[in-house]
Protein backbone atom coordinates (compact mmCIF):
# COMPACT_ATOMS: atom_id res chain seq x y z
CA UNK A 1 0.00 0.00 0.00
CA UNK A 2 1.50 3.48 -0.84
CA UNK A 3 1.95 6.06 2.03
CA UNK A 4 -1.17 7.96 1.45
CA UNK A 5 -3.45 4.64 0.81
CA UNK A 6 -1.80 3.88 4.33
CA UNK A 7 -2.51 7.32 5.96
CA UNK A 8 -6.64 7.77 5.10
CA UNK A 9 -6.55 4.06 6.19
CA UNK A 10 -5.46 4.93 9.40
CA UNK A 11 -7.34 8.04 9.53
CA UNK A 12 -10.41 5.67 8.90
CA UNK A 13 -9.50 3.00 11.80
CA UNK A 14 -9.36 6.34 13.77
CA UNK A 15 -12.87 6.99 13.72
CA UNK A 16 -13.93 3.88 15.21
CA UNK A 17 -17.01 2.60 16.39
CA UNK A 18 -20.60 4.09 15.92
CA UNK A 19 -19.57 6.91 14.09
CA UNK A 20 -20.80 8.04 10.51
CA UNK A 21 -18.61 6.97 8.66
CA UNK A 22 -17.58 9.74 5.65
CA UNK A 23 -15.12 8.28 2.97
CA UNK A 24 -12.50 11.29 2.39
CA UNK A 25 -14.03 12.61 -1.31
CA UNK A 26 -10.48 13.72 -1.40
CA UNK A 27 -8.48 10.37 -1.43
CA UNK A 28 -5.97 9.80 -3.64
CA UNK A 29 -7.19 8.00 -7.32
CA UNK A 30 -5.33 4.98 -6.38
CA UNK A 31 -6.58 4.21 -3.25
CA UNK A 32 -7.91 0.94 -3.28
CA UNK A 33 -11.63 0.62 -2.84
CA UNK A 34 -11.50 -2.90 -1.75
CA UNK A 35 -8.92 -2.26 0.65
CA UNK A 36 -10.94 0.62 1.73
CA UNK A 37 -13.83 -1.78 2.49
CA UNK A 38 -11.74 -4.30 4.21
CA UNK A 39 -10.33 -1.88 6.84
CA UNK A 40 -13.79 -0.56 7.68
CA UNK A 41 -15.11 -4.11 8.33
CA UNK A 42 -11.85 -4.85 9.64
CA UNK A 43 -11.63 -1.62 12.55
CA UNK A 44 -15.42 -1.84 12.93
CA UNK A 45 -17.48 -4.59 14.73
CA UNK A 46 -20.48 -4.33 12.95
CA UNK A 47 -20.68 -1.77 9.98
CA UNK A 48 -23.77 -1.35 7.47
CA UNK A 49 -23.08 -0.12 3.81
CA UNK A 50 -26.16 1.61 3.17
CA UNK A 51 -28.44 4.43 1.02
CA UNK A 52 -27.72 7.65 3.14
CA UNK A 53 -27.14 7.65 6.65
CA UNK A 54 -28.44 5.66 9.82
CA UNK A 55 -29.81 8.92 11.43
CA UNK A 56 -31.17 9.85 7.76
CA UNK A 57 -31.68 6.79 5.23
CA UNK A 58 -32.57 7.49 1.74
CA UNK A 59 -34.13 4.15 0.82
CA UNK A 60 -36.41 2.17 2.22
CA UNK A 61 -34.47 -1.03 2.46
CA UNK A 62 -31.86 0.71 4.35
CA UNK A 63 -33.84 1.76 6.63
CA UNK A 64 -35.41 -0.89 7.41
CA UNK A 65 -31.89 -2.62 8.27
CA UNK A 66 -30.97 0.19 10.01
CA UNK A 67 -33.58 1.01 11.96
CA UNK A 68 -33.26 -2.41 13.26
CA UNK A 69 -30.20 -2.18 14.26
CA UNK A 70 -30.48 1.05 16.37
CA UNK A 71 -33.78 -0.49 17.84
CA UNK A 72 -31.91 -3.13 19.24
CA UNK A 73 -28.71 -0.31 20.66
CA UNK A 74 -26.28 -2.51 18.39
CA UNK A 75 -23.34 0.00 18.27
CA UNK A 76 -22.57 0.20 14.11
CA UNK A 77 -20.94 2.08 11.68
CA UNK A 78 -22.63 3.38 8.55
CA UNK A 79 -21.23 4.17 5.43
CA UNK A 80 -23.25 6.14 2.70
CA UNK A 81 -22.77 4.31 -0.90
CA UNK A 82 -24.65 7.49 -2.14
CA UNK A 83 -21.86 9.68 -0.73
CA UNK A 84 -18.89 7.72 -3.54
CA UNK A 85 -19.75 6.26 -6.54
CA UNK A 86 -16.77 3.94 -6.49
CA UNK A 87 -17.61 2.79 -2.85
CA UNK A 88 -21.43 2.12 -4.48
CA UNK A 89 -19.95 -0.31 -7.43
CA UNK A 90 -16.82 -1.45 -5.22
CA UNK A 91 -19.28 -2.83 -2.24
CA UNK A 92 -21.16 -4.96 -4.54
CA UNK A 93 -17.80 -6.42 -6.05
CA UNK A 94 -16.84 -6.71 -2.44
CA UNK A 95 -19.15 -9.41 -1.92
CA UNK A 96 -20.72 -10.22 -4.90
CA UNK A 97 -24.10 -8.98 -3.87
CA UNK A 98 -25.89 -6.66 -6.30
CA UNK A 99 -27.45 -4.81 -3.65
CA UNK A 100 -27.45 -3.00 -0.82
CA UNK A 101 -27.75 -2.73 1.89
CA UNK A 102 -25.05 -4.78 2.97
CA UNK A 103 -24.48 -6.03 6.89
CA UNK A 104 -20.80 -7.09 8.16
CA UNK A 105 -20.34 -8.62 11.42
CA UNK A 106 -16.42 -9.27 12.10
CA UNK A 107 -15.44 -8.47 8.72
CA UNK A 108 -17.99 -11.26 7.61
CA UNK A 109 -21.08 -10.17 5.31
CA UNK A 110 -24.58 -11.53 6.78
CA UNK A 111 -26.90 -10.55 4.43
CA UNK A 112 -28.99 -7.83 2.50
CA UNK A 113 -32.41 -6.49 4.30
CA UNK A 114 -34.67 -9.86 3.43
CA UNK A 115 -31.30 -12.24 4.87
CA UNK A 116 -31.10 -9.52 8.06
CA UNK A 117 -35.54 -9.35 8.53
CA UNK A 118 -35.42 -13.07 8.81
CA UNK A 119 -32.61 -13.76 10.71
CA UNK A 120 -34.37 -10.88 13.07
CA UNK A 121 -37.37 -12.63 13.48
CA UNK A 122 -36.39 -15.81 13.68
CA UNK A 123 -33.48 -14.78 16.24
CA UNK A 124 -30.29 -16.05 14.33
CA UNK A 125 -29.67 -12.12 14.57
CA UNK A 126 -29.38 -12.26 18.38
CA UNK A 127 -27.20 -15.55 17.90
CA UNK A 128 -24.91 -14.04 15.79
CA UNK A 129 -23.87 -11.13 17.83
CA UNK A 130 -23.69 -13.05 20.84
CA UNK A 131 -21.00 -15.43 19.21
CA UNK A 132 -19.19 -12.07 18.13
CA UNK A 133 -19.65 -10.54 21.33
CA UNK A 134 -21.55 -7.79 19.82
CA UNK A 135 -23.86 -5.94 22.39
CA UNK A 136 -27.52 -5.79 21.61
CA UNK A 137 -30.84 -4.94 23.71
CA UNK A 138 -32.53 -8.46 23.72
CA UNK A 139 -35.28 -7.14 25.14
CA UNK A 140 -35.89 -4.99 22.00
CA UNK A 141 -35.18 -7.66 19.68
CA UNK A 142 -38.10 -9.56 21.30
CA UNK A 143 -39.90 -6.96 21.06
CA UNK A 144 -39.50 -6.56 17.30
CA UNK A 145 -40.89 -10.70 17.23
CA UNK A 146 -43.51 -9.64 19.07
CA UNK A 147 -45.15 -7.06 16.96
CA UNK A 148 -44.73 -8.93 13.81
CA UNK A 149 -45.38 -12.19 15.26
CA UNK B 1 -37.70 -0.39 -18.35
CA UNK B 2 -40.21 -1.73 -15.44
CA UNK B 3 -39.83 -5.80 -15.63
CA UNK B 4 -43.26 -7.71 -15.83
CA UNK B 5 -43.92 -10.42 -13.30
CA UNK B 6 -43.80 -12.66 -16.01
CA UNK B 7 -40.44 -12.11 -17.46
CA UNK B 8 -39.20 -11.93 -13.74
CA UNK B 9 -40.36 -15.08 -13.39
CA UNK B 10 -38.76 -16.60 -17.00
CA UNK B 11 -35.46 -15.58 -15.75
CA UNK B 12 -35.76 -17.26 -12.51
CA UNK B 13 -37.73 -20.20 -14.25
CA UNK B 14 -34.52 -21.10 -16.37
CA UNK B 15 -32.04 -21.33 -13.77
CA UNK B 16 -34.26 -23.07 -11.82
CA UNK B 17 -36.50 -25.04 -14.14
CA UNK B 18 -38.07 -27.21 -11.18
CA UNK B 19 -38.62 -24.70 -8.42
CA UNK B 20 -41.81 -23.34 -6.86
CA UNK B 21 -41.74 -19.87 -7.89
CA UNK B 22 -44.27 -16.55 -6.79
CA UNK B 23 -43.03 -13.23 -8.12
CA UNK B 24 -45.31 -10.43 -6.84
CA UNK B 25 -45.76 -7.01 -7.11
CA UNK B 26 -47.43 -4.83 -9.84
CA UNK B 27 -45.11 -1.88 -9.73
CA UNK B 28 -42.19 -3.68 -12.00
CA UNK B 29 -39.92 -1.73 -9.99
CA UNK B 30 -40.37 -2.85 -6.64
CA UNK B 31 -41.09 -6.93 -6.82
CA UNK B 32 -40.87 -9.64 -4.46
CA UNK B 33 -40.15 -13.15 -5.42
CA UNK B 34 -40.26 -16.77 -3.83
CA UNK B 35 -38.30 -19.16 -4.89
CA UNK B 36 -38.48 -22.96 -3.32
CA UNK B 37 -35.65 -25.12 -4.79
CA UNK B 38 -34.45 -28.79 -4.40
CA UNK B 39 -30.82 -27.30 -5.01
CA UNK B 40 -30.99 -25.10 -2.22
CA UNK B 41 -30.79 -27.80 0.33
CA UNK B 42 -27.82 -27.46 2.16
CA UNK B 43 -27.02 -23.55 1.48
CA UNK B 44 -27.53 -20.85 3.41
CA UNK B 45 -29.16 -18.09 2.81
CA UNK B 46 -26.42 -16.01 1.09
CA UNK B 47 -25.56 -18.89 -1.52
CA UNK B 48 -28.99 -19.17 -2.61
CA UNK B 49 -30.25 -15.36 -3.02
CA UNK B 50 -26.82 -15.27 -5.23
CA UNK B 51 -27.94 -17.94 -7.21
CA UNK B 52 -31.58 -16.49 -7.65
CA UNK B 53 -29.31 -13.32 -8.27
CA UNK B 54 -26.99 -14.57 -10.84
CA UNK B 55 -30.19 -15.82 -12.83
CA UNK B 56 -31.34 -12.12 -13.09
CA UNK B 57 -28.13 -11.61 -14.93
CA UNK B 58 -27.66 -8.17 -13.76
CA UNK B 59 -31.49 -7.03 -13.57
CA UNK B 60 -31.27 -5.90 -10.11
CA UNK B 61 -28.68 -2.88 -10.90
CA UNK B 62 -28.93 -1.92 -14.30
CA UNK B 63 -27.96 1.92 -14.51
CA UNK B 64 -31.83 2.42 -15.47
CA UNK B 65 -32.75 0.67 -12.43
CA UNK B 66 -34.20 -1.94 -14.25
CA UNK B 67 -35.57 -3.79 -11.12
CA UNK B 68 -34.53 -1.84 -7.99
CA UNK B 69 -35.41 -4.17 -5.24
CA UNK B 70 -36.71 -7.49 -5.43
CA UNK B 71 -37.51 -8.86 -2.30
CA UNK B 72 -36.11 -12.57 -2.34
CA UNK B 73 -37.55 -15.10 -0.03
CA UNK B 74 -35.63 -18.63 -0.73
CA UNK B 75 -35.55 -21.92 0.88
CA UNK B 76 -35.56 -25.64 0.24
CA UNK B 77 -38.70 -27.76 -0.18
CA UNK B 78 -39.78 -28.98 3.34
Amino acid sequence: MNPAARLAADAMNAVGVGRTLDMPSEKEPQMNTETQIKETVTANDVVLFMKGTKSMPQCGFSSRVAGVLNFMGVEFADVNVLADEAMRQGIKDYSDWPTVPQLYVKGEFVGGCDIITEMTLSGELDQLFEQNGVAYDKDAADKIREANA
Amino acid sequence: MPMQPQEIEDLIRAAFPDARIVVQGDDGVHMSAMVIDESFRGQNRIQQQRAVYAALKGKMDGPSGELHALALTTKAPE
